[in-house]
């Protein structure tokens, strides 16, 4: 039974970064991964990540505190307004340790780092590397895991925890390469396992996004914030939800209706096309709605052709190539079909600024994390500047907390009892096999019901359908059969095990938006369309029960900006 | 509703003998756009769940899903059926790899090539406060190759790679140039003897199979001579770059 002090769970930007962090502090630690870390989802990020570095010729005045003012509006106040100062003043830090480790960001004339304005931000604080900032800092990463020689169990599923004595003791998995279950015992967790967007029908999220590992520290009691708060990205691209980056429209790209119209100027008529995501967003479903997409479609159009070939193909060469290729749309000559689509998920294992959650030896970073930092709407930037910040944070307190000592006692016998449960699941799941429910069809109409009755604009009675089918799918979920139970790379045992704990996670983005009678960022309710700070400026955290998410509500931590209505 | 067939290669290390793999079929019916990936994931969730392939981002940037279509090295995420002109579509796993189970290839040797030629940025100053000043002219120098996504096409297609087992193959070296051109990189002597040996950069015989192969349009064997040139320069001038 392998044993390190650290186990971190996932290999993107905030599994590495934490993996790094601890390593420097001298704990034993190991990553392990569904897929190789250079594989992560991370590396999809596209536009940059925000620093206030005052690079810009027009963001000479930008500092920390701006960057924390706009991440707080952002959230619609809903951020926790320490961990997002926190955030924002260890972020130049970070960005420079990036360069210093070989990240290639993009430069100006004289050799610094070069940055674009992006969405909700009152100056031009993006660093990016083309349109592939995320690609760009995962390898670097990936590259300094190597050169420290952290040990990477890669391919590797996990799908629980380890709890001893209220403790978290390592994780079981599925090793995908030799078959069989393995226990991985360890003084320390961090999760780190990213966003669960394919909960949805409609996400730009990577195949692999499912948020199954969070939901094992879910089911282990740790409780879930803020999950109704999700985000849609403005500019999918139409067929596919692929990304067509915010920098696009950080570059100079028109968002346009069927009328040829920047419709932009009837929401945001400063911040236009750079406006916050929720906002966007909105408008253009607004605009589909009201029979305004193209050609009376749902979609309308990104346009970048008066940018010109050669700032499209120095700025946004992966936006070119994605468009070409998915859509079969060249944006040099054509504007691009795009639509509003789940996107990031704001919600997560509840932690504070070090990734502590409130199981003992149990932490969490990135995307699975809920810090909260990005409250009810995250902006564009501020999703890779969370990873780096939190995962070297939770790599910090991981080292801190262990030099404190070392929990007593032998997880093994834990260890194998763990096994032994997720042994007799695949049994009972396999004794069903094809005479049981097909968790495909279950899965496919649990992601319909997310993209229909979760989406940009929420209202009661549509939401009630929703949480009825959720339910439904969940007691569904005891029945379901497993067709292939054995062997290497068992496709069909891992998205048969992770299929129950996406559904306890859309009932908690369910179940938490039907209670929250109000619309604050991403959750905008047609019912109730105002914000209501009064009964609402507060966390939602869900706490897991086998009859669904027992809903709890915690203060948001105030103190420095004082709320007001968002206008951009 | 159109139909499409998979003649996929298939290969189950707990019922198939070793090097004896079987194709099997699948039609698929698609309305609209198809990629290959749809189509697998067609086949594995509503035909036959037992097959097995790599997959993540579905959009041609986590370099998962290499496999060799219909004759061609292609990423399964990037290709779309429309495209292929064919309603017969032969899938196999990168050829010349050892296998996990059906497109899935064994990568230990590819990513144990990658780490030894030490792929991180090398510094001996004392960092400055603020980025390493970089120019722009400096930094274009890096766009063909960080663009890998370590697929492991061109690893795949290089016949020096088939016939020795040793040789680290074009995208070890891809990054090993990625370092040895990067103005910020500082590394002497640490990294050279990694790729200016008898695994490196001499038996790149320029065969080019890699440039045809990369999914990515980047050009590995123009790294790799640029290495060449860098290691002789090194001996005659005692000049690093």
């Amino acid at each position: 039974m392998p044993h390190h002090q650290l186990i971190v769970v996932g290999g993107g930007l905030a599994g590495l970064r934490a993996a790094v962090e601890a390593k420097a502090g001298g704990v034993d630690v190991a990553i392990l991964s569904q897929v190789h870390p250079g594989r992560s989802h991370s590396g999809a990020a596209q536009g940059g990540i925000n620093a206030a570095l005052a690079n810009n010729p027009d963001g000479r005045d930008d500092s920390p505190e701006k960057h924390a003012f706009d991440t707080v509006k952002g959230s619609d106040y809903l951020a926790d307004q320490a961990a997002a100062i926190q955030m924002t003043s260890d972020a130049p830090g970070v960005i420079f340790e990036m360069d210093h480790w070989g990240c290639p960001f993009s430069r100006y004339d004289d050799g610094r780092i070069a940055q674009r304005p992006f969405g909700g931000a009152g100056y031009p604080r993006t660093c990016y590397g083309a349109d592939k900032t995320g690609h760009y800092l995962l390898h670097t990463l990936v590259e300094r895991a190597y050169e420290r020689r952290i040990k990477m169990y890669v391919e590797v599923f996990v799908t629980a925890l380890i709890v001893d004595e209220g403790r978290c003791r390592g994780v079981v998995a599925y090793d995908m390469i030799r078959g069989g279950f393995e226990a991985f015992t360890a003084d320390a967790v961090v999760m780190a396992t990213g966003g669960a967007g394919r909960i949805y029908a409609n996400s730009t999220n990577a195949i692999i996004s499912t948020g199954g590992a969070a939901a094992a520290a879910y089911h282990a009691g740790v409780p879930m914030e803020d999950m109704e708060f999700v985000q849609f990205h403005p500019t999918g691209l139409y067929t596919t939800h692929i990304l067509m980056t915010e920098g696009a429209r950080g570059e100079g790209g028109y968002l346009i209706n069927d009328e040829g119209e920047r419709f932009m100027a009837r929401y945001a008529a400063k911040a236009m096309e750079l406006a916050p995501r929720d906002i966007t967003s909105r408008a253009i479903t607004t605009e589909i709605d009201e029979g305004r997409g193209i050609g009376g479609g749902d979609y309308v159009h990104l346009d970048l052709r008066h940018l010109g070939a050669e700032r499209i193909l120095e700025r946004l060469p992966g936006i070119r190539d994605l468009a070409i290729h998915f859509e079969g749309v060249d944006p040099i000559e054509e504007p691009i079909p795009i639509k509003p689509v789940q996107h990031y998920t704001m919600g997560g294992i509840d932690t504070d600024v070090d990734g502590r959650t409130r199981m003992p030896g149990f932490y969490a970073a990135g995307e699975c994390a809920c810090v909260s930092v990005h409250g009810a709407n995250r902006l564009g930037g501020n999703s890779l500047l969370e990873t780096i910040v939190f995962g070297r944070r939770a790599g910090m307190a991981v080292v801190a907390d262990l030099e404190g000592g070392a929990p007593g006692g032998d997880p093994a016998p834990a260890g194998r009892a763990a096994v032994a449960a997720l042994e007799a699941r695949v049994a009972e799941l396999a004794a069903r096999g094809s005479g049981g429910i097909d968790p495909y069809a279950v899965r496919e109409e649990m992601i319909a019901a997310t993209r229909d009755c979760f989406g940009v604009f929420r209202e009661e009675a549509v939401m009630r359908t929703g949480v009825e089918v959720l339910r439904r799918l969940k007691e569904r979920c005891a029945g379901i059969g497993l067709r292939n139970a054995g062997g290497v790379f068992n496709l069909d045992l891992m998205r048969t095990l992770e299929l129950e704990g996406m559904v306890d996670l859309a009932l908690c983005v369910a179940e938490g938006a039907l209670a929250r009678t109000e619309s604050r960022g991403s959750h905008s309710r047609t019912d109730y369309p105002a914000r209501d700070d009064e009964h609402w400026l507060k966390h939602t955290l869900a706490h897991y029960t086998p009859e669904g998410p027992r809903l709890e509500y915690v203060p948001v931590a105030l103190g420095t900006f004082e709320p007001q209505e968002r206008k951009y | 509703m159109r139909t499409v067939t998979f003649h996929i290669q298939r290969w189950d290390p707990d019922r198939d003998e070793k090097g004896a793999p079987r194709t099997e079929s699948f039609e698929i019916p698609y309305a609209g756009q198809l990629t290959v990936l749809d189509g697998l994931f067609h086949i594995q969730e509503k035909i036959d769940g037992s097959l097995a392939f790599r997959y993540c981002c579905r959009a041609s940037i986590c370099g998962s899903c290499a496999m060799y279509i219909n004759g061609r090295y292609r990423l399964a995420c990037q290709t779309n059926v429309k495209h292929l002109h064919t309603d017969e579509v032969r899938i196999e796993p990168l050829p010349h790899l050892p296998l996990v189970k059906d497109l899935v290839c064994d990568m230990t040797d590819f990513f144990a090539k990658y780490e030894y030629i030490q792929p991180w940025l090398m510094r001996t100053s004392r960092e400055p406060e603020r980025e390493i000043l970089q120019s722009p002219a400096d930094r274009r120098k890096l766009d063909m190759p960080i663009d890998c996504i370590l697929c492991g096409a061109c690893y795949s297609s290089c016949p020096s790679v088939w016939g020795e087992d040793h040789y680290l193959g074009p995208a070890a070296l891809l990054k090993a140039y990625r370092f040895e051109v990067d103005s910020r990189d500082e590394a002497v002597k640490s990294r050279l003897p990694s790729w200016d040996n008898e695994r490196g950069v001499y038996r790149c015989h320029v065969i080019t199979n890699c440039v045809e192969a990369c999914p990515k349009e980047l050009n590995p064997t123009e790294g790799i001579q640029w290495l060449k040139m860098a290691a002789v320069r090194r001996r005659l001038f005692g000049r690093r770059k």
